[in-house]
């Protein structure tokens, strides 16, 4: 063991390799091996008749994702719903995260920042099905708002408000951690140079925060992006990506056009990930 | 910046309202967990403990507990070595497409759930269905594990980052052989870390249900799952209702932990 150890100490490539070579097995043959067959299988189609996969080169399934009304509308539908979910995660987090930042005492600051944490422990489904009951025909919150049928209810805005609910803290932790790094004397600086609250908010604070708050977008965005179990539970009949890649899957067996269909979220995400990594914000995660 | 009265009240208002949201839900399933009424009529009128007891009996939901922290154990496991790995790796060497890495540790938990379901299972069954190894409980932990390893590897490579070798070099100056410095240095040095980002990954794991949809084998039933399963039975609705409730105060138990263990900013980051 130890004239390995010494070996391996006089030989940093070697130690470099032994260190890399599993993880990278795994990460880049196994797991960018399968979404890169995966993405190849986009092009193959299924055989009508025989329900096999046909292994030809074909653009059949980005034409019909193109040329079909229905999966343009979803598309924009999620796309929507992710940017919907991110901005209104923004609206909550900064001032909260603010708060708990640079208004609350350091002690308040202890307890609050384990109150955001502790509801991310409890279980997405959980947390998705306290809201199908809050939202129920007659439930809580009909009941609030005068009676059945008052309320939301299913749909597509309970979606967003779901989606908004399960991602708030992830929001809100990465621009804590950021507003607690900005020194208090910048702000302090820009005060005694005669800029009001508001005016050092939107030209210090803000700029310092971009970074943290792309990357909890990366979690907003892409969670949302993906989500279909969420909007089963709380969406009524609306229909995500995901609920289309699940149901050519599973129902329709149609494995090819279920990638073709994955591949705009992975699209989108990996365009998203390269125009915030400039920022930064991958560090902040 | 000096905040004005009003705008710290403001601040503070919008905190309370910002708690109230996130914690309103779940105390609703804590309370409807008691609740008397089979529908959850609201609000309740008689409190009950009975589904306390039939989903005590349940063994469905009993089997999937164990399976969920069987895979998590599992996850946790690969997710703890290959984190660490990647970390030591980038942290202490220089090499080409270093900087691609934090890419590529991220892009299993970045990308769509749904996606990397679907690109492990079909991957599954075209290598491993012809090794003749089907989907099963270990392909759940393989799934899991891609996305646990980058929890793991942040705590490490923040912990790494923050000490950096003067310690481990004064070991071998001292004659101490690479493993004695690893034993004796470097992982006391990681340890909280490894526990921070062990008990990340655990919780991300016991809490998927998408990648599980795609990778788990047949009567592989985990516990979000089984939830998932009995959400729409409404005559199921109570002893789900139960299970959630647990999964709510069970949730306390990591914060907890990592807060006696590591100091108040681990588990700061779930990613």
């Amino acid at each position: 063991m130890t004239s390995l150890g010494s070996y391996l100490h006089r030989h940093p490539r070697l130690r470099l390799a032994g260190l890399l070579s599993a993880p990278l097995l795994w990460l880049v043959v196994a797991y960018l091996g399968a979404l890169a067959v995966l993405l190849v299988s986009a092009f193959w189609t299924v055989n009508g008749f025989t329900g096999g996969v046909v292994r030809r080169f074909s653009l059949q399934n980005f034409r019909t994702l193109l040329a079909e009304e229905v999966y343009r509308a979803v598309t924009l539908r999620s796309i929507g719903v992710a940017a919907a979910v991110t901005v209104l995660c923004v609206v909550l987090a900064v001032p909260m995260a603010f708060f708990m930042a640079k208004v609350a005492s350091a002690r308040a600051r202890h307890a609050l920042v384990i109150a955001i944490l502790t509801p991310l422990w409890a279980s997405y489904l959980v947390k998705a099905y306290a809201w199908r009951i809050l939202l129920a025909n007659g439930g809580p919150i009909d009941t609030l708002l005068g009676g059945p049928g008052h309320g939301p209810g299913y749909g597509l805005p309970a979606t967003v408000i779901v989606l908004s609910y399960l991602w708030l803290p992830y929001m809100i932790l990465p621009i804590y951690a950021g507003l607690e790094r900005l020194p208090d004397s910048l702000l302090e600086a820009s005060a005694d140079l005669g800029a009001r609250a508001g005016r050092t908010f939107r030209a210090v604070v803000l700029p310092m925060l971009v970074p943290s708050i792309f990357a909890g977008s990366i979690f907003t965005f892409s969670l949302s992006l993906g989500d279909y179990i969420a909007v089963q539970i709380v969406g009524g009949k609306t229909q995500l990506i995901g609920n289309l890649v699940y149901a050519n899957i599973g129902a329709a067996n149609n494995l090819p056009f279920a990638a073709a269909i994955a591949t705009v979220p992975v699209v989108i995400m990996v365009i998203y990930l390269f125009a915030v990594r400039r920022s930064g914000a991958l560090e902040e995660l | 910046m000096t905040l004005s009265g009003p705008a710290r009240w403001a601040l503070r208002l919008f905190m309370v309202a910002g708690l109230t949201f996130i914690y309103v839900p779940l105390l609703l399933v804590l309370v409807n967990s008691f609740n008397g009424d089979r529908t959850f009529a609201w609000p309740p009128h008689d409190l009950t403990t009975r589904w306390w007891s039939a989903a005590w009996e349940n063994e469905g939901a009993r089997q999937a507990l164990i399976t969920s922290i069987r895979a998590g154990l599992g996850a946790t496991v690969f997710a703890l070595v290959l984190g660490t790995m990647v970390a030591f790796a980038v942290q202490r060497f220089a090499f080409f497409g270093r900087d691609t890495i934090s890419l590529l540790v991220v892009l299993p938990i970045a990308l769509p759930g749904i996606v990397t379901g679907i690109a492990l299972d079909s991957a599954w069954r075209s290598v491993m269905g012809d090794l003749g190894i089907g989907k099963g409980l270990f392909s759940v932990v393989v799934g899991h594990a891609t996305f646990c390893v980058v929890t793991v590897y942040n705590n490490v490579l923040a912990r790494l980052r923050r000490t950096g070798t003067n310690l481990e070099d004064a070991s071998a100056d001292l004659g101490a052989s690479p493993s004695q410095t690893f034993r004796y240095v470097t992982f006391p040095l990681i340890r909280s870390a490894l526990l921070a980002g062990g008990l990340l990954a655990f919780a991300l794991s016991f809490d998927e249900i998408i990648v599980t949809t795609f990778t788990a084998g047949p009567g592989v039933t985990t516990l979000p799952i089984w939830i998932f399963n009995n959400l729409f039975r409404p005559n199921q609705a109570p002893v789900v209702n139960v299970v959630a409730a647990v999964l709510i105060v069970f949730s306390v138990l990591p914060v907890w932990l990592a807060q006696r263990l590591a100091g108040p900013e681990a588990g700061a980051s779930r990613t």
